[in-house]
């Protein structure tokens, strides 16, 4: 308590050996050297790389999503991982990586060590991100699937009729329809509209 | 039938083997050699209007008029059910699956799809953009019976 008491203390005190200036420009570059890190590591952990780097990720989620259009298709545009589950926005993007930080937990503990671990919790863990993205207006989706550029006369005559009502009237956003896009689905019993 | 004889037929007879059956092989595989790999035809499109086709026989399992690619249909989903499920029909005006499909194998109703009814394609396909393999000889029965009284009335 002493020591703390002492630093708080000499936090407040004016400086006696180091000029302002050289204060000034070594809390300048100590910053940027920070901030860079920072950012730099932030965007390290936002890859799929990183992703995959834990066998959980790596065995079940990706590989079920080789299979979908959102690994592989006629133009070859591909989504990774944190394209769908990381916002673009910085705020929003720290607010779900300090989130995500459970996952480091989970990992820890082996909550889905095993295939069968991780199939027996698959519908929690597809419900929080079926809430997640019902809350925030399917953002992640809209990043790359912008509704304003849609060109009905090119979609099935079923998707244009459900995108010009239900979609274009903000009554449903995507994930309400499109569950299950890049990974398989767990047990639908009760799910709204299964 | 001496040893060596016998020795010699058995030696021929793979050789006879397979120089008979060697053309149904390579017309099988369109000509290739078995040492080449034969190029692919292209995947055909799926039929994608959502039109009803007409069936050829009452009993026909209806087709599907629209692409069903990755639709999941397994023990934990099933994926058609989100709209043709007799729950579902109002807001998809999908058909619904018939009555036949809540029915055990001994006609008794039940709440929801039969297990034996539950998985669609086992019956239901789509259909492609292609060209038949072989001609379809099918006669509607509409028509044979258009032909028999045609034939009556003749004699």
């Amino acid at each position: 308590m002493q020591y703390f008491r002492k630093i708080w203390r000499d936090f407040g005190r004016p400086s006696v050996h180091y000029g302002i200036g050289s204060l000034i420009l070594g809390g300048f570059i100590a910053g940027v050297i920070f901030w860079g890190g920072f950012n730099t590591a932030l965007e390290a952990s936002n890859t799929e790389a990183f992703c995959i780097s834990c066998h959980e990720h790596e065995d079940n989620v990706y590989q079920e999503m080789k299979e979908t259009i959102h690994f592989t298709n006629r133009s070859g545009v591909r989504a990774t991982c944190p394209d769908c589950h990381v916002p673009h926005e910085w705020t929003d993007k720290i607010a779900r990586k300090t989130a995500a930080s459970k996952d480091v937990w989970g990992w820890l503990f082996g909550t889905i060590n095993t295939r069968e671990k991780f199939v027996a919790k698959r519908r929690e863990l597809a419900e929080h991100e079926w809430a997640r993205l019902k809350a925030n207006d399917s953002l992640e989706c809209r990043n790359c699937h912008d509704f304003d550029y849609m060109d009905f006369t090119l979609q099935s005559l079923r998707a244009s009729e459900q995108h010009s009502t239900s979609l274009a009237s903000g009554e449903k956003t995507c994930i309400d329809c499109h569950k299950g896009v890049a990974h398989e689905l767990p047990d639908m019993t009760g799910v709204e509209g299964y | 039938m001496n040893r060596i004889t016998r020795l010699t037929a058995l030696l021929l007879l793979p050789a006879l083997f397979a120089a008979t059956f060697a053309d149904e092989i390579a017309t099988m595989r369109d000509g290739v050699k078995i040492v080449d790999t034969p190029k692919p035809a292209p995947i055909p499109r799926v039929v994608n209007e959502d039109i009803k086709t007409q069936r050829s026989y009452p009993m026909q399992p209806p087709l599907i008029p629209h692409d069903t690619r990755d639709y999941e249909l397994n023990l934990q989903v099933n994926r058609c059910m989100s709209c043709h499920a007799r729950r579902r029909t109002e807001e998809s005006q999908a058909p619904m699956i018939s009555v036949t499909h809540y029915m055990d194998r001994d006609g008794n109703f039940l709440a929801d799809v039969s297990p034996r009814r539950y998985f669609c394609d086992q019956c239901h396909v789509t259909q492609t953009v292609t060209r038949e393999v072989y001609e379809n000889e099918f006669v509607d029965m509409d028509e044979l019976l258009q032909r028999r009284t045609a034939e009556e009335t003749d004699d």
